[in-house]
């Protein structure tokens, strides 16, 4: 199994793999408190990241409203936590169930009335929009005002209940990006995977070779809505704390998919370094603007949209395929 | 509740729906020609709205007068947009021109919140409070003038489309872009005039508008989103059907605001969307697209 992982990577790439391995493993030591949480929302991007791409960069299927999947997972889970008392891996479970779904639901709806492309897209927004007013209105779990998780002290980390301090969110986070990674890259070289690039390549004529694109799409919203929301049952109990304006919203969908756009839309590692670039770039600008003294609500908005900016126009294949060149690591856009 | 105010909500929807109508046409025409859907709509008509303010607040100047002028000024900038930087992404795949138009908007909300501040801005005109008594109903005199001069627009925004031989060079890009390029039409220019024609559609809606809206820097991306419902529900690249999708989501959000809840109502407008995109994928009036 673990062989089959690395089947066809070029050494270089096993040996830079695994120092960044080692160097992800070893930063609790290293990192202080806020560069940790700085960390966990670099992995959490790339998680979702990768979740996304499953659906946009294997299957060609354009989703801009993968907060739903998030929002769903993480109301399920703090919902059964809050009034029932159960842990969240058995919300988890409740959680997959219910993005699965709805996945299933979109994606029934739309590739069976052959809605593709643009229209697509707007209608995966349109579901999020919907969700996102109507758990604005949903009194069971707090409407607008929010759904809170008990926050109690945490005199040990408890990983039944996912309750601890950061180090221990850090290292579930960690885990879940690894499982990711791997699940994309045995997905990517699996029949199914295959099926995904030569429907994305040209539908019609991944059509006339047999393929049954309606399955294989399902396929892909399926495991892309299964694989976000447990993102979000990770969000629930990280941040213990849900809005519908926050979870839902449109920026959040947003803000989910820039990463593996700017890191390489398609390949494993896009979305990892999509993440550690914005993240990175969101948390110095910070930095940097209140050293100068111009920290004044939105600038730090308009410096990032003018970096993603002249990314997207500098480097339209994305930041890994291009980096991947100067490391020396070939790359196959798959 | 007696008759009446169902008919008063109905018509007020349907005369707000046509400003929004006219946002949608700007999109509309840009989608139509150019194929880039302008995912900073919502965003440069509040670059419009904000300056109908600041006009009328330093100069005095009636934002009805200022349609046209600001039309010009969005015509400017879209022409510049796409001139500058949209028409290398022409040919890009729609994720990379989602980026693009995300990375516009985002700086254009953020500008906007630097220099105005997140509270919310209106115009008080002299006759704000004015209204028409037709019968048993009272109309809004504001949302008239507003109605009518959106008609009046499009109307001759369609004309050009129509008559005028530029209009007609513009069509033939849209048809056919090789053929357009054969007989030796300036593609490229005449994107960026189509993009410039979409902004000042969002000029001059956006100088209407903000008679009837209160404008915070968030209102752009409430506003995209909108742009999207109509278009869609009318029909992706129509523009009738862009009209006439703006009045059908004015009518159905003031009816569902008087129904259920004022919150509530963006809801039945993606409900209505999501039916349309179910039934009749290309919009109402929208033609198959192949």
């Amino acid at each position: 199994m673990i062989a089959r992982l690395f089947e066809g990577v070029p050494r270089r790439g096993v040996a830079l793999l695994a120092a960044l391995l080692i160097v992800l493993l070893a930063a609790p030591w290293m990192a202080n408190d806020y560069l940790l949480t700085v960390l966990i929302i670099i992995l959490y991007s790339a998680y979702t990241g990768q979740a996304w791409n499953v659906m946009m960069g294997f299957a060609g299927q354009l989703s801009l409203g993968h907060a739903i999947y998030v929002g769903l997972g993480g109301y399920a889970a703090a919902a059964l936590y809050v009034h029932f008392g159960l842990g969240p891996w058995i919300g988890l479970a409740a959680a997959i169930a219910i993005a699965v779904a709805c996945g299933a639901v979109i994606g029934f709806l739309a590739f069976r009335f052959g809605v593709g492309g643009v229209y697509f897209a707007i209608l995966t927004i349109a579901f999020a929009e919907f969700a996102r007013i109507g758990f604005d209105h949903f009194g069971w779990v707090g409407g607008s005002s929010g759904f809170f998780l008990p926050v109690a002290n945490y005199t040990r980390n408890d990983l039944w209940n996912l309750r601890g301090n950061p180090t221990m969110f850090y290292y579930v986070m960690l885990a879940l990006t690894i499982a990711a990674f791997g699940l994309c890259h045995v997905l990517l070289r699996s029949r199914v995977g295959y099926y995904w690039q030569a429907i994305r390549e040209d539908e019609v004529a991944a059509r006339s070779l047999g393929i049954n694109t309606f399955r294989y799409k399902m396929y892909a919203v399926v495991i892309s809505a299964g694989m976000t929301a447990v993102a979000g049952v990770f969000f629930a109990f990280y941040y213990n704390n849900l809005f519908p304006e926050q979870v839902f919203h449109i920026s959040r969908s947003i803000e989910l998919i820039l990463g593996p756009i700017i890191g390489g839309i398609g390949t494993l590692f896009g979305p990892l370094i999509g993440a550690f670039l914005l993240t990175g770039l969101s948390e110095s600008m910070q930095e940097i603007l209140t050293a100068l003294g111009l920290d004044v609500p939105g600038a730090k908005q308009v410096f990032y949209g003018l970096c993603l900016l002249v990314v997207v126009m500098a480097l339209p294949e994305g930041v890994w395929p291009w980096l991947a060149g100067k490391l020396g690591v070939t790359v196959r856009r798959s | 509740m007696a008759a009446e105010i169902y008919f008063n909500v109905a018509v007020s929807g349907v005369l707000t729906g046509l400003v929004y109508g006219l946002m949608a046409v700007g999109l509309s025409v840009i989608f139509g020609v150019v194929r880039v859907v302008n995912f900073a709509h919502g965003e440069m008509m509040t670059i419009a709205m904000y300056l109908a303010i600041v006009l009328f607040s330093g100069l005095g100047l009636d934002p009805l007068v200022m349609v046209v002028p600001l039309a010009g000024v969005l015509l400017a900038l879209g022409y510049a947009m796409q001139a500058g930087i949209i028409n290398p992404f022409i040919t890009r795949p729609e994720y990379s021109q989602f980026i693009l138009l995300v990375a516009v908007a985002i700086i254009i909300t953020n500008v906007l919140l630097i220099v105005f501040g997140p509270d919310a801005r209106n115009v008080q005109t002299s006759y704000s409070f004015d209204s028409f008594l037709v019968g048993p109903l009272i109309i809004d005199a504001t949302k008239v003038y507003a109605g009518a001069a959106t008609v009046v627009i499009t109307a001759a925004l369609f004309g050009f489309f129509r008559f005028v031989p530029l209009g007609k060079a513009i069509r033939a890009c849209a048809d056919n872009y090789t053929g357009a390029l054969v007989v030796g039409l300036d593609v490229k220019r005449l994107y960026a005039l189509t993009f410039g024609l979409g902004a000042a559609c969002v000029g001059a809606a956006g100088a209407m508008l903000v008679l009837l809206v209160d404008v915070t820097p968030a209102l752009g991306p409430a506003l995209t989103l909108l742009a999207f419902i109509i278009v869609i529900t009318g029909g992706l690249g129509s523009m009738p059907g862009a009209l006439l999708g703006g009045v059908l989501i004015g009518l159905t959000e003031a009816m569902a605001g008087l129904f259920f809840t004022p919150s509530a109502k963006s809801m039945f407008s993606f409900g209505l969307l999501v039916l349309v995109l179910l039934f009749r994928p290309q919009g109402i009036l929208g033609k198959r697209l192949s």
